[in-house]
């Protein structure tokens, strides 16, 4: 018997042990250390998880970044997977970190990596990488033209911060512009303000509506006049409540967005949807199809959609019979205060995924800091209304006669999208991003599903009232779960998990058990030795 | 019964130890894995909740011909009984689905629908769809819809629309199962500026596995189709066919007559011309 237990022990200190090494061993990856040197005896595949505009000229820029790149580091291959849709890498990355299998280089929105830190040491931290001195952000062992840090604009960068820590680095830069068939406006007696406001979008918009004894519309003797569409209703919600200094959310991620001013917000846009002033791009389609058929005066779009805009735009989805002759502006999205104007800044950024090899990680870095050269960035900003995102590229002699040629063509010098990039430049202190926690990429959805959920409501003969936005509240949160969000969740952000899984039941089943029988086994021990005492104090 | 207690409370603790282990080696991805499974249960008790509602709303509601579907007002509510034709996708409770009755076509746009009920709507499958109809870009569809399976069966010839590409009476078929004879392909041009039967998506700047659009042309007019990549994805026959068609070649087709400011049909079938 006494052999049994001998054996029962040992074999409860072996699951022990081993309970110890399954948890340090297949969950938790190494924190990434920079290697001393960069070993350039071995070989590296480096997988580039990339993201274009639907535009070749896009995806030959990062193919001729990635050639140029392996010149100069003939030891590193990249292999790059194209994307059209930052949800969709998203959620590839989502599936991948689960399986180990992330790509080593990947575009991404700051949102997201908030996400993706819920990984253990899944996304590499770059502020290191930044500061060392070999292979640094112009590091001394670099084989290209690297920016300094101090020249990543500061803006940009910030915003590849989470929790104190850069996890990224910004690629391109843009915001959102009002597209403006200026024709339309004077043709309905306004003239455009220096600073666009909403007053003025919205009373233009309105006059826009009326209609002749026929049914088409006055200003432009169509059937069909959508005056004011906005393509990312979330960007909308965000900028309105940000120029009204309303909540939205904070850095802990405590959800402020179901306040009175976003009610406020929302009847408004109700209103001019029930007029048919206003839709969406959800709702009808793309803003610029409309400009461009001259069945639309106010297109809001990202300043990267600049290309598809006005009818001498490079870019044109609608048949040519369909296209109409008007004059083009283009401004800053409306504010409410023309003084203090406050744009979002958007545009994709980089990350890194950690590997089991460190070398393999630095070959990644290397690939990622050389798209932040001038070669990389200067291309790339000219295919759309982006910035570069360096002032060592800004100042470039090659991207400032870019910018004075605007004009020449409508191809590469297409004038709205030159300009659509000089007016994220001159805003760039008016610029702004939301805060990242693992969950306010689905606080983001939910600021545009509120304006979405209201004008269709509203284009369907629904009464959109206090009681309607009380219950659209409540059906947002739940819907993104709205509660289960921020960083208070947990370590780097984690949110809620759902239910325990089957296994963990039974584990915490078992551990509760046994510690019960342990107790048991006490409790009896010492009633035992209390009734082997008892008749000892009697006799 | 002390040893008894020992040996139970020994055997308890190995389990414990030995689920340590497994749930160790396998804890965080199992974990991760369960994630999207966990919000997609929470969607899916939400959206089946308020299917029962609306399935109510459709038992109580007249149902509609085609006839009056055409005729009712865009952001009306509607009301019809049809049968699956094919399905373009499924994502995260949301199935997007070509229909069609012996009267008409209907493309029901991201429809409440849980994976279960997806793998549910086989080709023909009669199914009674309460939504709104809504147009994007040109594309009459059915969105914000909920359904229900019905008894029946119904699978749709293609219709032979040839004749009527470029014609207004072309529209009255939207969405409908159709096919095109004896059309000629035409060339595109790559970014290079080089003639090819087709692109990966519009310009030529995706790679497999992407939309493939490619030209075809009839009586001299040239028409842009399209394989939709999650209709039919890079495995699919049809997909192959596209990528080996060469300029000249002359192809019989089958499709859903879909519109895109335009008619933009979504092949599935592509064969050489009878």
């Amino acid at each position: 018997m006494k052999g049994m237990w001998k054996k029962l022990w040992l074999l409860l200190l072996c699951a022990g042990s081993l309970s110890l090494y399954g948890c340090h061993g297949a969950k938790e990856q190494a924190r990434f250390q920079i290697p001393e040197t960069f070993d350039e005896t071995k070989s590296y595949e480096i997988t580039f998880w990339a993201k274009n505009d639907t535009n070749k000229t896009q995806t030959n820029i990062y193919e001729k970044a990635i050639a140029d790149f392996q010149k100069l580091y003939p030891n590193i291959h990249v292999t790059m997977r194209l994307y059209t849709d930052y949800g969709r890498i998203y959620n590839d990355v989502i599936t991948n970190i689960a399986t180990n299998t992330t790509p080593n280089v990947c575009i991404t929105y700051p949102d997201h990596i908030a996400t993706y830190l819920t990984g253990d040491n899944s996304v590499v931290p770059l502020d290191p990488l930044f500061a060392d001195e070999q292979y640094g952000l112009g590091g001394s062992d670099l084989r290209f033209d690297s920016p300094k840090a101090e020249e990543i604009i500061p803006q940009f960068l910030e915003e590849c911060k989470i929790q104190g820590v850069h996890y990224a680095i910004p690629y391109m830069r843009s915001t959102e512009a009002c597209y403006i068939n200026k024709t339309y406006v004077e043709k309905l007696g306004y003239t455009l303000p220096e600073t666009l406001t909403w007053d003025f979008i919205w009373e233009v918009s309105e006059a826009a509506t009326k209609k002749n004894p026929d049914g088409t519309y006055k200003v432009n003797g169509q059937k069909v006049m959508i005056p004011f569409i906005y393509k990312s209703t979330d960007n909308m919600m965000i900028q309105m409540l940000r120029q009204k200094e309303a909540g939205y959310s904070d850095q802990n991620g405590d959800i402020q967005i179901f306040n009175d001013t976003t009610r406020e917000l929302l009847s408004e846009i109700a209103g001019h949807a029930k007029t048919g002033a206003f839709s969406t791009f959800k709702i009808s389609s793309y803003p610029a199809n409309f400009l461009n058929a001259g069945q639309c005066i106010f297109a809001i779009d990202s300043t990267a959609g600049a290309t598809w805009m006005g009818c001498d735009a490079p870019l044109i989805d609608i048949s040519a019979d369909k296209l109409v002759r008007f004059e083009t502006a283009i401004m800053e999205i409306p504010q409410f205060d023309p003084d203090h104007p406050k744009m979002i800044s958007q545009g994709p950024s980089i990350c890194l995924f950690n590997k089991k090899d460190p070398q393999e990680v630095l070959a990644s870095w290397l690939f990622a800091q050389y798209l932040l050269s001038d070669q990389v960035q200067i291309a790339y900003a000219q295919t759309e209304g982006y910035v570069p995102v360096t002032s060592k590229a800004q100042e470039n002699p090659g991207y400032q006669d870019y910018l004075s040629r605007s004009g020449e063509d409508n191809e590469l010098y297409y004038p709205i999208k030159i300009q659509a990039s000089r007016l994220l430049m001159k805003h760039t202190e008016d610029t702004f991003v939301t805060p990242v926690f693992n969950g306010s990429a689905s606080l983001r959805d939910a600021a545009g599903y509120l304006i979405e959920d209201v004008v269709k409501s509203t284009r369907r003969k629904q009464t959109v009232d206090d009681a309607y936005l009380e219950n659209l509240y409540h059906e947002t949160s739940a819907l993104y779960h709205l509660d289960q969000t921020g960083v208070s969740q947990g370590a780097a952000g984690k949110g809620y998990l759902g239910k325990l899984p089957l296994t963990s039941v039974i584990l915490l089943s078992a551990i509760g058990a046994a510690w019960a029988l342990i107790l048991l086994t006490v409790i009896m021990g010492a009633v035992r030795k209390k009734k082997r005492k008892e008749p000892a104090d009697f006799h | 019964m002390k040893k008894t207690i020992h040996v139970l409370t020994a055997l308890m603790l190995v389990f414990a130890m030995s689920m340590v282990v497994l749930a160790g080696c396998a804890g965080d991805d199992g974990d991760k894995a369960d994630e999207p499974e966990t919000t997609a249960e929470a969607t899916t008790t939400e959206e089946a909740a308020g299917q029962t509602e609306d399935a109510a709303d459709a038992a109580s509601g007249d149902v509609m011909t085609h006839e009056q579907y055409v005729a009712a007002a865009l952001d009306s509510k509607v009301v019809v009984e049809t049968y699956v034709q094919a399905k373009q996708s499924w994502w995260e409770d949301k199935a997007t689905v070509y229909a069609q009755s012996e009267d008409g076509a209907y493309f029901l746009y991201e429809m409440a629908c849980s994976e279960e009920d997806y793998a549910k709507l086989e080709e023909g499958t009669k199914i009674r769809v309460t939504g709104y109809k809504s147009e994007w870009s040109g594309e009459v569809e059915i969105t914000d819809a909920t359904f229900e399976i019905l008894d029946g069966s119904y699978v749709a010839e293609p219709e032979d629309v040839t004749a009527m590409l470029g014609t207004d009476e072309l529209i009255n078929h939207q969405n409908e199962k159709v096919s095109f004879k004896g059309m000629t392909v035409e060339a595109s041009k790559d970014a290079a500026g080089n003639d090819v039967a087709f692109l990966y998506n519009y310009d030529g700047s995706g790679e497999d596995g992407n939309d493939l659009y490619f030209n075809v042309s009839l009586n001299g007019q040239t028409y842009t189709f399209t394989v939709e990549s999650y209709l039919c994805d890079n495995t699919t026959d049809v997909y192959a066919a596209v990528k080996n068609l060469k300029v000249g070649d002359v192809i019989d087709m089958e499709g859903f007559l879909y519109w895109y400011e335009g008619v933009n049909p979504h092949i599935t079938s592509v064969t050489a011309a009878q």
